[in-house]
């Protein structure tokens, strides 16, 4: 199959061992989700050929990038793999516009060649004000944009983001991650996005794997892991309820249902998040301030240790967590009829 | 504590102020013009020069090699890098006619094959001026690799670099400010060399002499000539200082 096929298992000088099966098809979008020190980073020096694999093979478009049985090993220069490293990377010695040729040159082209190249690839990302400018002078979502100039540029047969937003701060952050959605549907190749951030998963990839310790605890869709999260971690992860819908005035319409949030500045597409720990369940109607009330049914009750995730039926799907001694003093099962209750001030809300 | 910090200022202060108050300032000039001082100054020149060139192309992929690649016997090369900072100059300069002198270990085949004969020649002054300057850029660059950030050269290297690429035009360039303070420590160095360079070079005046060497025969014959000397030499050191006042004189 064309895009990255990838078995493998590499072990780090420390003695850390990783070990997992990626595939991604060309067009589509994965995203590798974890903790720290769950082995993200050393999957991306693997990719890009910064550490040899112990066993099985990478291959991308049906060319083998490693496979310590056939005894084949390419270099990192001979992948054709576009970085967008973590904390970019950029040559602070060199202007944007360097930077963004720097590909091209190594690829044999004259410098008048690269230089247009690189100037197309600055258009298309509206950074072309920026050409002149040292690399170290940049703003972190101009940095962001050059960081992913430079890797497109030399037309790459795989998109590599390592944690490309994690240097950002909240507010560029959601502008950013629009511009690298759009960035991530215009290349043709595989796409791999590293992350410990579940918001950023979910909302740009097709595929999600969570990793923990080495290995894929899980794969899915987005859906999949955020109403099933095989394990505690991907619970976590899962976290956040996530809604999309319409601000106006502080309210927000989703699906035909109407949330209460404090902040009533938004308006427009808007994202919802609301933490499951931000949820009360009651069994009477409960008395109080809250402005968020309503009944529905436990559709599901799954125990992680000493907490509880419960999932609630129409008219809003979400996840709730409590203490088992809740569920006990509650009396709960799948099927009970329960009152939701969330402050207004709980409910986040982004625009996008 | 304070009186003793004073007394030592004085102590560093002194000879500067002894040099100066005994410069004969009106035959300066004709002083500088002799042939004794013109002479010294040029192979103190050309020596010192083609230490520091030697030095970058020999000396710089050292310093690659011992803070990129890690080998077997990498701190016996680094040890012997810096052996020549802690030997006494004049021992390595004996060392140095042992191996590379006419009867030497190394000289006497390089004599009988080329009939080239590298004591007493400028080449002399060169090899002896080198060997104990060279260490001073190894050490500086070595250290500034140490301190570059090494995801820049894979990301030069996913980038589609060769790693003579990736040392070209991302590595050397992190390093500039390191780079030029290395060249500067050793032509400093170079400049100053006396012991190394009259056990294997000799001291002719005209073909090995150096300033330093000058300046020691002057003292007994010729005073002034001596102290006309000592103040290039104490120029080029304020040179030097004000050149890397931003690494060692601001904190």
């Amino acid at each position: 199959m064309s895009g990255l096929v990838a078995n493998l298992k590499a072990i780090r000088p420390t003695g850390f061992q990783v070990d997992v099966d990626i595939e991604i098809r060309p067009g589509t979008t994965v995203a590798l989700l974890g903790p720290n020190g769950a082995g993200k980073s050393t999957i991306v020096e693997v990719l890009a050929g910064l550490l040899a694999i112990e066993d099985g093979s990478v291959v991308l478009d049906e060319r083998i990038l490693d496979s310590p049985s056939d005894d084949l090993l390419v270099p990192p220069e001979d992948r054709k793999i576009g970085v967008v490293f973590q904390e970019y990377l950029l040559f602070p010695h060199m202007t944007v516009l360097e930077n963004v040729a720097f590909g091209l040159r190594n690829k044999g082209s004259s410098k008048e060649s690269a230089t247009a190249g690189a100037s197309e690839w600055l258009e298309k990302l509206g950074i072309s004000p920026l050409a002149g400018q040292r690399a170290n002078d940049l703003s972190g979502g101009e940095a962001q944009r050059v960081a992913l100039a430079r890797a497109l540029c030399p037309s790459p047969d795989l998109l590599l983001l390592d944690e490309p937003m994690s240097a950002l701060d909240a507010t560029t952050r959601v502008q950013v991650r629009r511009e690298l959605a759009d960035a991530l549907e215009a290349f043709a190749g595989p796409r791999l996005l590293i992350t410990h951030d579940p918001t950023e998963a979910f909302l740009l990839a097709d595929d999600i794997y969570v990793m923990e310790d080495g290995k894929i605890s899980q794969r899915g869709s987005a859906e999949e892991i955020r109403l099933r999260p095989r394990t505690s971690y991907a619970a976590d992860l899962a976290g956040a309820n996530l809604f999309r819908g319409v601000a106006e005035g502080g309210l927000i319409q989703v699906d035909g249902h109407e949330l209460h949030s404090a902040n009533s500045s938004a308006s427009g597409e808007v994202l919802a998040t609301l933490h499951p720990r931000a949820i009360s369940v009651h069994r009477e109607r409960p008395e109080g301030s809250p402005r968020n009330v309503w009944a529905t049914e436990l559709t599901r009750i799954e125990h992680y240790g000493d907490r509880v995730r419960l999932q609630t039926g129409p008219p809003l799907v979400m996840t709730a967590e409590i203490t088992p001694d809740a569920v006990r003093t509650l009396e709960l099962s799948t099927g009970t009829t329960v009152w939701v209750s969330i402050k207004a001030t709980e409910i986040g809300v982004e625009e996008g | 504590m304070l009186v003793l910090a004073i007394v030592a200022v004085v102590f560093f202060l002194l000879p500067l102020v002894g040099l100066l108050a005994r410069t004969p300032w009106g035959e300066l000039g004709s002083l500088l013009a002799s042939d004794v001082v013109v002479d010294a100054l040029v192979i103190s020149l050309v020596a010192s020069v083609a230490a520091v060139v030697l030095s970058a192309l020999l000396g710089v992929p050292l310093a690659w090699l011992l803070a990129r690649v890690a080998f077997t016997g990498r701190a016996f090369v680094r040890g012997l890098v810096l052996l020549p900072l802690v030997l006494p100059p004049i021992v390595g300069g004996a060392a140095l006619l042992f191996a590379l002198g006419r009867r030497g270990v190394i000289g006497e085949p390089l004599y009988e094959a080329t009939g080239l004969v590298l004591p007493f020649s400028i080449w002399g002054v060169i090899i002896a001026v080198t060997f104990v300057s060279m260490p001073f850029l190894v050490i500086t660059v070595e250290a500034a690799l140490l301190n570059v950030d090494t995801r820049y050269e894979g990301a030069a290297a996913s980038l589609g670099a060769s790693r003579w690429t990736v040392f070209r035009r991302v590595t050397l360039p992190m390093i500039g400010p390191s780079l030029l303070a290395g060249f500067v420590l050793t032509w400093a160095r170079a400049i100053g060399e006396f012991g190394a360079t009259v056990a294997f070079a000799g001291n002719l005046q005209g073909t090995t002499q150096t300033l330093p060497l000058a300046v020691f025969v002057s003292l007994e014959s010729d005073r002034d000539t001596a102290i006309a000397i000592s103040l290039i030499l104490v120029a080029i050191s304020l040179t030097v200082l004000i050149g890397l006042r931003d690494r060692w004189l601001t904190r």
